[in-house]
């Protein structure tokens, strides 16, 4: 709290917050609004009811109306707060509503019922959070699918690059050999070539090897990332080349001083391409959207999105596996964000 | 903090802890590093020392050479070629009728005129869009930037929030600003309080290219705020305290201090956001699918609709466009390059 007060309270050295001040908080807090509020609101509305998702304008939280079991009727009955001829309020049952009249009941003396204009009621109603938006399509829908199908390209594909980019680095950051600014053109040449403007033939030699629908379509042609054998060979580079010589004199083979020596020591850098990798793949999606074609081979992001776009949106359903796909990533985020941030702004690549 | 002053620190995520899960994880790598090595000893036996690094090259070239040179090349063969089979011996050679296809127009500033008008609508769009998208990442990510660089305290929590939305995936953006902008949104509700009415935002032509400038922006310029802070960081604060002595007022010094030093950052970002720009695909299909009509379509979305999403797929049309964006990129990171170089010489 003491902290809250010194930060609004900053002044810049001077006696009166300054106009800069102002406008630095002012601009803090427009930002976290805009920056995180929808994120904010995308988790609430994920919470409620379809009943109060239709409700215009929205209430922030997710509320539903309060119901009431009563002697004598079989199922619950809904709330009203009323306010009765003589001024006085109280909280009514309502049994049933013929046109524009509401028949309610008090819930202390059922006995009797109370006809009223329906306009004079309003809802009672309070915090209840929906978790059926959460459990129903996990029953319902191939979410769980989905699910597992990204897990296994995310997992499956960060250890393949790891492997082959780091293999790749070695060799290009510990030996001298012919070719060897040849090689490291052509990769940093790929960099120049997303995958958008390669999509007809790459789609073909999917075809041709037979992985249409396959996660392996999915996994195999971003394994060999330019970006991450450049990150892992310039990391390489710092890494003395004596450790080999030694290691070389004790009769290693070199396929032992890449896993033994250089690996364990280049861990900061893989740690930051694990990182990336993980986003990326969590996150891709033209080329997973070209490759898999059947439902049950979708991963999470073209199955969210063919959900979003059929017709009647479920939007209870929709909001809920939404808040599930940015799940995994607001966590890895929140536990790793310095090696993120800092990794950025070090390297320049997303 | 730690980390970021010891990049070592890292390691910990990897090798810390030693719980019973990682150790069996670390057993399994070991084992089957192991086990290649049984391969790989004898190799190096085989063909020498001086070779090895070909070994270790391989599966990251075979990668590369199957699924980037081979198809780059293979682009340009079905550029020249039509019909709609995939497989390269059943399409007739066409010569440059796809490029004519394209290029065949009345009236370039009327796509309408054009045989492919969806090409030529997908351009125009780009040429709103692209120069929208970086006066806004530009101009947002200076302040925000800026505002982060003033020694203020939770630094670390004002940077994440504006970071976090980079992380986002572009079905979740798209999905979490369709929510809002929906006939009965968050936003629509802000309007009806206001006295205003409810606006179909992403039914009008404009209003959605708004929201697809509004929403890549939102979810892009967390990023390169990161990149320009690290510019403004690496700007010596003695500069500023010779400027103050010598009488120069906030707008002065970031006019003559600021602005000329981070140059070099901000090309880099401008290079950046421009190669992305137009590439710009998953974003817009998941939020608007291009539409309405065709007011939001971009060039990638061309190129997958006239190859994936229709009946008819032509793949030499396709294949045609995308060579013609290659070119298009290839002519952005040459200038990409080229100011990187301008930035490591300043």
């Amino acid at each position: 709290m003491r902290t809250v007060v010194t930060f609004l309270s900053r002044r810049n050295g001077r006696a009166r917050p300054s106009v800069t001040d102002v406008l630095t908080a002012f601009y803090l807090f427009l930002g976290v609004l805009i920056m995180f509020g929808p994120v904010l609101w995308l988790v609430l509305s994920s919470f409620k009811t379809p009943a109060a998702l239709d409700r215009f304008p929205p209430s922030l939280l997710p509320t539903s109306q309060e119901t009431v079991q009563i002697k004598g009727y079989d199922r619950p009955l809904p709330l009203f707060t009323v306010t009765l001829p003589d001024g006085s309020r109280k909280k009514l049952a309502e049994v049933r509503r013929i046109g524009l009249e509401a028949q309610m009941v008090d819930p202390n003396a059922p006995g009797t019922i109370i006809k009223m204009k329906a306009s004079s009621t309003t809802p009672v109603r309070s915090v209840q959070f929906e978790w059926s938006n959460y459990s129903e399509p996990l029953k319902r829908f191939a979410f769980l699918t989905y699910l597992k199908n990204s897990v296994i390209v995310t997992v499956t594909a960060t250890l393949i690059t790891l492997i082959i980019n780091s293999m790749a680095a070695f060799a290009l950051s510990k030996y001298r050999f012919r070719g060897q600014y040849t090689v490291l053109l052509v990769i940093i040449g790929t960099l120049m070539i997303p995958i958008s403007v390669i999509l007809v033939p790459v789609y073909l030699v999917i075809v041709k090897i037979g992985w249409l629908n396959s996660l392996w379509g999915v996994i195999i042609p971003g394994a060999a990332t330019p970006t991450g054998v450049f990150l892992l060979r310039q990391y390489m580079l710092t890494i003395p080349d004596e450790l080999m010589d030694s290691a070389r004199i004790d009769g290693a083979s070199e396929w032992r001083i890449y896993w033994q020596i250089i690996l364990p020591l280049a861990a900061p850098a893989m740690a930051v391409l694990a990182i990336f990798s993980v986003m990326w793949r969590w996150n891709d999606f033209l080329w997973p959207l070209i490759v898999l074609t059947h439902n049950e081979m979708f991963t999470l992001q073209v199955g969210l999105n063919s959900f979003q776009g059929q017709l009647n949106i479920q939007w209870h359903f929709v909001l809920a596996m939404t808040v599930l796909t940015l799940l995994p990533i607001t966590l890895v985020f929140a536990f790793l964000q310095r090696y993120i941030t800092t990794g950025i702004a070090t390297t320049g690549i997303k | 903090m730690r980390a970021e002053s010891d990049p070592g620190g890292a390691r910990s995520v990897l090798t810390g802890a030693r719980s019973a899960p990682r150790r069996a994880l670390q057993g399994s790598f070991n084992l089957v590093m192991n086990v290649l090595d049984l391969v790989m000893a004898p190799l190096q036996r085989a063909i020498g020392v001086k070779r090895m690094p070909w070994v270790f090259l391989l599966p990251n070239l075979a990668i590369f050479g199957i699924f980037v040179l081979f198809p780059m090349l293979l682009n340009f063969y079905y550029a020249f070629t039509g019909g709609t089979n995939l497989f390269p011996q059943d399409r007739p050679f066409v010569g440059t009728a796809n490029f004519q296809r394209i290029f065949a127009c009345g009236n370039f500033l009327q796509p309408s005129s054009c045989q492919e008008d969806t090409f030529w609508r997908a351009v125009h769009n780009a040429f709103i869009f692209v120069p929208a998208q970086l006066i806004a990442l530009v101009v947002f990510s200076l302040i925000t930037a800026m505002v982060l660089n003033r020694t203020l305290s939770f630094r670390g929590f004002f940077r994440s929030v504006f970071f976090y939305p980079v992380l986002l995936s572009p079905v979740v953006v798209a999905l979490i600003w369709k929510w809002i902008l929906q006939r009965d949104g968050l936003l629509n509700a802000f309007l009806q309080l206001l006295g205003g009415h409810k606006v179909l935002f992403l039914l009008n032509a404009h209003w959605a290219m708004f929201w697809v400038v509004f929403t890549t922006t939102w979810a892009t310029m967390g990023f390169y705020t990161l990149i320009l802070l690290a510019g403004l960081q690496s700007i010596p604060t003695e500069l500023y305290e010779a400027g103050s002595i010598d009488g120069a007022g906030a707008w002065q010094s970031f006019r003559y201090v600021t602005l000329p030093l981070l140059m070099p950052t901000m090309l880099v970002v401008l290079v950046l956001a421009l190669i992305r720009a137009v590439q710009l695909f998953d974003e817009v299909y998941a939020f608007t699918g291009g539409g309405p009509g065709t007011a939001t379509t971009f060039i990638v979305q061309y190129i997958y609709n006239t190859a994936f999403a229709t009946q008819i797929r032509r793949f030499g049309l396709a294949a045609a466009a995308s060579v013609l964006l290659g070119v298009v990129l290839l002519a952005l990171t040459l200038v990409q390059l080229w100011a990187g170089r301008r930035s490591d010489a300043t």
